[in-house]
């Protein structure tokens, strides 16, 4: 506790929420996109979010580590998880949207499950680290205090990508034509819009969002089996806190949870996770719809 | 030839029927009323000529095609625009996107470009003053004129039009009823919904009545007009 009275530590610590922040947001937002157009709860979200750090991983192996290996990491994660996501996309999940939601539970569970022994098939049960990338394997100097530069630049293209997709969703044609979809899917077909080919799109671009997060977390964490477990947890936090379908809502909701994980380990210690329990409650009793969501109309 | 051939169409929500064999044909420019007390099966017509709700039997004929069963989207796309009854605004996308979203080009060239969104203004001035507010907050006469607008984005040469007039003030659905009338005057063909009898008796070519998903009588304005008896049996509450 009275660690935090320590001004640098206390910089460190609200560095690093803001950091783990952004790193889920990247994650969660690919997860709320899809919820929000699909209406599917897809588990599988983490399992994807895995396969991305592990593919990192190899490519940064596969090229030697030589420099700008790591970046080739992170495309190369986020293009594998896209692709993989347009064949289940296309190949399974688009023949369960008119099935009922219990379905579509047990068959991201199911892809869940596939894709964790498909990992442990091409990786084995081994732990990977991933260095930092080069360039950012020093620190910046604030004057005050000195950061690491990696999760500095985490906290930058968390910023990017929320940017980036607000600018996306809100300036462009096909940005509105995926928020129409979010709102009502029969009217847009109506007007002629191919709503299937949208819904694939959808599911392309959060699921290489998630490739993208495991691969940005991959110098920060432990490759290794199992690591999508808590974090698809913390993800569903994140977009039932921010409203379900919310770009700012799951920024605000990663942020939310950034906060309070790396305060709630210094606080109350053995008390972490539960502590995200207690912020979901704590805002859904302030705002039953989360942060930016909206109370669900008759959804046609 | 933009001609519309609805043919026997059986429809069903689930186990329960609906439409028991409705015809009706559509000719280029010409608005066809469906009129009938609520429940008679009018929107579910609709929705079988749109995609939305496959008839069973039967078939559905446009520009000398097969439409029957097709993708929704396609429908759209081979000109037929929906405008139903509920109006179904884009809540969270302004008045402008939601219009930006519906544009498409026309099918053929006859009549140019097509629609823009400042044709659609000149049509309906009063979205151009609201283009950026949001579709939910529009008032009900509002949303009326945006939903015809935004099914005109998409270049449509048949309208199906599913009661426009519901739930508007009198002023309102006479300017609604002139605009309609202007669209018809440009060569658009309708299908026209309506509950509201003069409306229809204004804007309409041929009337069908419905009655329990049957086609139980058609005929002129002029002839529906006279007909007090046909007008009491079917259309009075
Ligand atoms: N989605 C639906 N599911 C089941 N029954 C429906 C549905 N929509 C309409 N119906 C029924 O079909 C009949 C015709 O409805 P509809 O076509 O909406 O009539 P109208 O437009 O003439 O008022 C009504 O009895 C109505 O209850
Ligand atoms: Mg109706």
């Amino acid at each position: 506790m009275s660690m935090l009275a320590n001004p640098t530590f206390l910089f460190y610590q609200v560095m690093n929420s803001i950091s783990l922040g952004m790193n889920l947001f990247i994650i969660a937002t690919g997860l709320t996109l899809i919820l929000g157009v699909l209406r599917v709860i897809n588990f599988a979200h983490g399992a994807f979010f895995m396969f991305g750090a592990y593919v990192c991983w190899s490519t940064v192996t596969f090229l030697g580590g030589a420099i700008g290996s790591f970046w080739i990491g992170v495309i190369a994660a986020a293009v594998v998880l896209g692709l993989m996501a347009f064949v289940i996309e296309r190949g399974l999940l688009r023949y369960l949207y008119e099935r009922e939601h219990l379905t579509q539970l047990l068959f991201t569970f199911a892809i869940v499950l596939v894709v964790g022994d498909v990992a442990k098939m091409i990786w084995g049960t081994d732990q990977y680290n991933v260095p930092y990338p080069h360039g950012l394997k020093g620190a910046v100097n604030f004057g005050f205090a000195i950061y690491p530069a990696y999760p500095l630049l985490l906290c930058v293209i968390g910023v990017v990508v929320a940017v980036g997709m607000w600018l996306a969703l809100s300036k462009t044609r096909w940005g509105r034509i995926i928020r129409a979809a979010t709102q009502d899917r029969e009217m847009l077909a109506a007007l002629g819009m191919n709503v299937p080919l949208v819904y694939t799109g959808v599911f392309v671009i959060g699921s290489a969002l998630a490739g993208l997060g495991g691969a940005l977390a991959a110098p920060r964490v432990a490759v290794s089996p199992g690591m999508d477990a808590t974090l698809i947890i913390e993800c569903f936090i994140i977009v039932i806190i921010g409203g379900l379908g919310s770009l700012w809502g799951s920024f605000l909701g990663a942020l939310a949870l950034g906060f309070a994980t790396m305060f709630g380990t210094v606080i109350f210690p053995d008390w972490e996770l539960v502590l995200a329990y207690v912020l979901m409650l704590g805002i859904l009793l302030w705002r039953p719809w989360g942060l930016f969501g909206h109370p669900e109309e008759d959804s046609h | 030839m933009a001609r519309l051939e609805v043919d026997g169409i059986h429809t069903a929500y689930g186990l329960s029927k609906v439409l028991f064999g409705v015809s009706l044909t559509v000719e280029p420019g010409e608005v066809v009323a469906l009129v009938g007390r609520n429940g008679v099966g009018k929107t579910t017509t609709m929705r079988s000529i749109m995609g939305l709700a496959p008839p069973r039997q039967g078939s559905v004929c446009w520009m000398d095609r097969d439409i029957t069963g097709m993708p929704v989207h396609h429908v759209a796309r081979l000109g037929i625009g929906y405008v139903p009854e509920d109006r179904r605004i884009f809540p969270e996308l302004t008045v402008w996107e939601n219009l930006d979203i519906a544009r498409r080009p026309p099918i053929d060239d006859e009549n140019g470009e097509g629609w823009s969104e400042d044709q659609v203004f000149e049509l309906f001035p009063d979205l151009k003053a609201i283009q950026s507010r949001q579709g939910g907050v529009l008032s009900g006469g509002q949303q009326q004129m945006l939903t015809i607008a935004r099914s005109l984005m998409g270049n449509p040469k048949l309208l199906l039009l599913d009661e426009p007039s519901e739930g508007l003030a009198p002023i309102v659905v006479e300017t609604l009823r002139d605009r309609i009338n202007l669209l018809k005057e440009g060569g658009l063909s309708i299908v026209l919904a309506e509950q509201n009898l003069d409306f229809v008796l204004f804007l309409s070519d041929r009337i069908h009545i419905l009655e329990k998903g049957e086609i139980q009588y058609t005929g002129t304005p002029e002839d529906l007009r006279a007909n007090t008896d046909i007008q009491t049996k079917y259309l009075t509450l």
